[in-house]
């Protein structure tokens, strides 16, 4: 891995800033060159937010990502509306099939489809669907160990939310079993 | 200490507690807003530390030039709009010679503009916007790591030349996360606080904090002393980072998140075989004019890149003295430019000046 540059969209309240500051936080846990860059202002209410994520072995440069997306995690149709576009020739493209009715249009990428709602269902809690996608991701692009995003979840949640650890490894489990 | 992943915003407010900010007055303004709600979580927790939310942004910078004139370490911040309401009482805190750090994550203008990130308050920053001869030290981190690291000397260097400091960031460091690791300073030796109005206890003169000086003739002793300290700060304080300048044959100059995307199409560049260069201004003012006359000598022409319509390429040619032609690319109100424009415009200029 020499850069991962990761666009991860959706409305506000799947999770999307949530997901992108694990990645960012397991970087750093494994002393990568990591960035996290959110959209701010109005259209994070009620309309789709999204950030930027870099993680590289090299000092990163700008934290923007315009049309140079490695990958993009899309939750929901508009985010794959305005980000389809943004992936490299050769990227991923992870897409949230349980909300997305339509097809990915470009044909020269790598492209998944994953059930994340219905698997976080399965899991018990609708909101671990960001993971389900992370998960997936992982199991793609290995740019960390699943085991430092649950340190980095350890961190984040703290001793008091510690019970909710195992149900997002769950669902980081079954989101790489979804794409094997 | 172990490295944190924080966003901008809090991690500037967290470099100011460690250098021993103990009081913050601001009012609020989109994209610092995490910046006093951090300071206001943070400093009641501190012995004799606080935090207010002033009715207006000319009441928190009047707030600062009370905790500044009684010698404590302060600091107040806001994003463009609010900073130009900010100029009358800096101009006043540089008139008075205190000591403060005011931190600006500019946003897109004029006027009330934008929310999304911008550098067209360089003018506002370098030039002043308040009235008379004064000038403050600008420090524009383009990582969280030198913005932890500048906010943390800003305080040292405000008391070392009992000085207002500008940190100017734009909402892209007050907004994104990096992993930070907070330093100790590098200590310089500051001068003791005996001109600070701490109450006399009756047993000294007291003393007077002011900017009011009607007899012309001490009214221009004070600005020519004020004048000397300027000249101390151009020649002890200026700050800049060369990247790939030594073979260039057009050298960027771009400041703060703008020098990280040239950073980029620099090496892009570099990549094709064009010999692109950066010359990244850590402080504004003093600007890094050394710099500059250096790349004159082997580079064939001058780039200022800034998320502005041109503001900071004055300087650019200021320090040029007219040797090398000087090129600006720019975008603004919130707009952010690409590597590949950047590069763009290199190539434009590289076909020029063959």
């Amino acid at each position: 891995m020499a850069e991962e540059k990761i666009i991860m969209a959706g409305f506000g309240g799947q999770g999307v800033m949530s997901m992108g500051q694990l990645l960012t936080y397991a970087g750093m846990l494994e002393d990568k060159n990591v960035s996290w860059l959110p959209s701010y202002g109005p259209e994070m209410r009620g309309g789709t937010a999204n950030c930027s994520v870099i993680v590289s072995e090299k000092q990163v440069g700008s934290p923007v990502i315009t049309n140079d997306a490695t990958s993009a995690i899309v939750m929901n149709l508009p985010s794959l509306d305005k980000f389809e576009k943004d992936v490299v020739e050769g990227g991923n493209l992870l897409i949230n099939e349980s909300l997305i009715e339509r097809k990915a249009e470009r044909s020269d990428l790598s492209i998944y489809y994953i059930k994340a709602n219905e698997i976080a269902n399965e899991i018990g809690n609708s909101k671990v669907a960001n993971m389900v996608m992370l998960g997936a991701y992982l199991e793609l692009t290995k740019i960390v160990k699943v085991e430092s995003v649950i340190e980095a979840l350890k961190k984040v949640f703290g001793p008091a939310k510690e019970h909710l650890v195992p149900m997002n490894k769950e669902a980081l489990e079954r989101g790489a079993e979804s794409i094997k | 200490m172990a490295k944190m992943l924080m966003k901008g915003n809090e991690a500037i407010g967290a470099a100011a507690i460690q250098a021993g900010c103990k009081f913050f007055f601001g009012y609020p303004i989109t994209p610092q807003n995490e910046l006093p709600e951090y300071m206001s979580r943070e400093l009641p927790k501190i012995e004799g530390g606080a935090f207010v939310q002033a009715e207006s942004e000319v009441a928190a910078i009047n707030m600062i030039y009370g905790a500044a004139g009684a010698g404590a370490r302060c600091m107040t911040s806001s994003s463009s709009p609010g900073m130009a309401l900010k100029q009358e009482g800096i101009s006043y805190i540089a008139g008075a010679e205190l000591p403060a750090v005011i931190v600006n994550i500019s946003r897109g203008g004029p006027g009330l503009g934008g929310i999304q990130p911008s550098q067209a308050d360089y003018f506002q920053s370098t030039r002043g916007g308040g009235n008379g001869d004064y000038r403050h030290l600008v420090y524009a981190p383009a990582s969280l790591q030198e913005a932890v690291d500048l906010v943390m000397e800003a305080f040292d260097v405000a008391d070392y030349y009992r000085n207002p400091v500008i940190v100017l960031g734009d909402g892209m460091i007050g907004q994104m996360m990096e992993p930070v690791e907070f330093k100790k300073s590098n200590g310089r030796e500051l001068p003791a606080k005996d001109w600070a109005t701490t109450g006399t206890k009756e047993e000294r003169t007291p003393n007077i904090i002011n900017s009011l000086a009607l007899d012309p003739a001490k009214l221009e002793e004070h600005n020519r002393k004020l004048t000397r300290k300027y000249k101390e700060i151009e020649k002890n304080e200026v700050r800049h980072e060369d990247y790939k300048t030594e073979d260039a044959d057009v050298v960027i100059v771009a400041y703060g998140t703008t020098a990280r995307i040239a950073r980029n199409a620099v090496d892009a560049l570099r990549e094709e075989g064009i010999k692109a260069g950066m010359m990244r201004p850590i402080t504004l003012w003093p600007f890094p004019e050394a710099a500059i006359q250096k790349v004159t000598h082997t580079a064939k022409a001058l780039l200022s890149v800034e998320m502005s319509e041109g503001q900071m390429v004055e300087d650019v040619r200021l320090a040029n003295e007219g040797k090398l032609p000087v090129h600006f690319y720019g975008r603004s109100g919130g707009m952010i430019p690409s590597p590949d424009e950047i590069a763009d415009k290199v190539k434009e200029i590289i076909g020029g000046v063959k």
